[in-house]
């Protein structure tokens, strides 16, 4: 089955990127495919580039990445939500005039027309919902 | 076709919520697809009639429910439970919409393709 995933919390504010990860990780390993993860509303800071926690905890920017390498999944951040909160691909920096590059390897940003077409695509669409 | 349901548990103006779900709404409205909407909780302030978010500087987001018809985005429905609970009666909601009880919202989710919660 093909699923996609939506996660709506930030990655210390949530459950939704935990919740999200290990559902994936179950999917993959029932022989499921993932085709996208969209992160929408305070998920967008997943694919904040400069996050730095310390070396013993949770890395969800190495997970996603990973995800994202090993098994083709397509990481979405939502452009309306992340200019909102601030995190400008160097593209979009570059419009506003600005230098910032906050977009994480392996994370593109894109519209919400790419989640209703994950919605279309997957057999299952799955939302792991913000605080 | 797939059936979309976007359920609304939020109140109208206490985060960017509700404006980034009418985003994702009025996206599926531009996609063609068929959507419905459910309110629960505290979302049913959202059809709140003289509700005014003018002196937050928050988008009014009455006005664009309001539009929502006219993406043919008409079938709303609000659970019957949760509007007494908050005091309200149907004539206070600025949009005509369906009852449904508590007791059935899982029944009636059943019949969607995608449920769009959170």
């Amino acid at each position: 089955m093909k699923f996609a995933v939506q996660i709506n919390s930030s990655p210390y504010a949530g459950a939704a990127g935990e919740m999200g990860y290990q559902f994936i990780l179950a999917a993959l390993a029932s022989g499921h495919s993932v085709l996208q993860i969209f992160f929408y509303f305070d998920g967008i800071y997943h694919g904040l580039a400069a996050q730095l926690p310390p070396d013993d905890e949770r890395q969800f920017l190495r997970r996603w990445s990973q995800l994202s390498q090993q098994h083709g999944i397509d990481l979405v951040i939502c452009i309306s939500a992340a200019q909102r909160r601030g995190l400008l691909s160097l593209e979009e920096s570059r419009r506003q005039n600005r230098t910032d590059q906050d977009l994480a390897p392996g994370f593109r940003i894109s519209g919400l027309g790419q989640l209703v077409e994950a919605t279309i695509n997957a057999d299952r669409f799955i939302v792991f919902p913000g605080a | 076709m797939k059936k979309y349901l976007i359920i609304m548990r939020h109140p109208p103006h206490g985060s960017i919520h509700v404006q980034e779900q009418l985003d994702i709404i009025l996206t599926l409205a531009a996609f063609d697809r068929l959507v419905s909407l459910l309110f629960l909780d505290e979302s049913v302030f959202q059809l709140f009639r003289g509700q005014s978010a003018e002196q937050y500087e928050h988008k009014e987001t009455l006005a664009i429910f309001d539009a929502l018809a006219l993406y043919d985005v008409n079938d709303l429905w609000v659970e019957t439970e949760s509007l007494m609970e908050k005091g309200l009666i149907l004539e206070q909601l600025t949009l005509p919409v369906k009852t449904i009880s508590r007791a059935r919202v899982s029944q009636f989710m059943s019949g969607f393709d995608v449920i769009l919660g959170g």
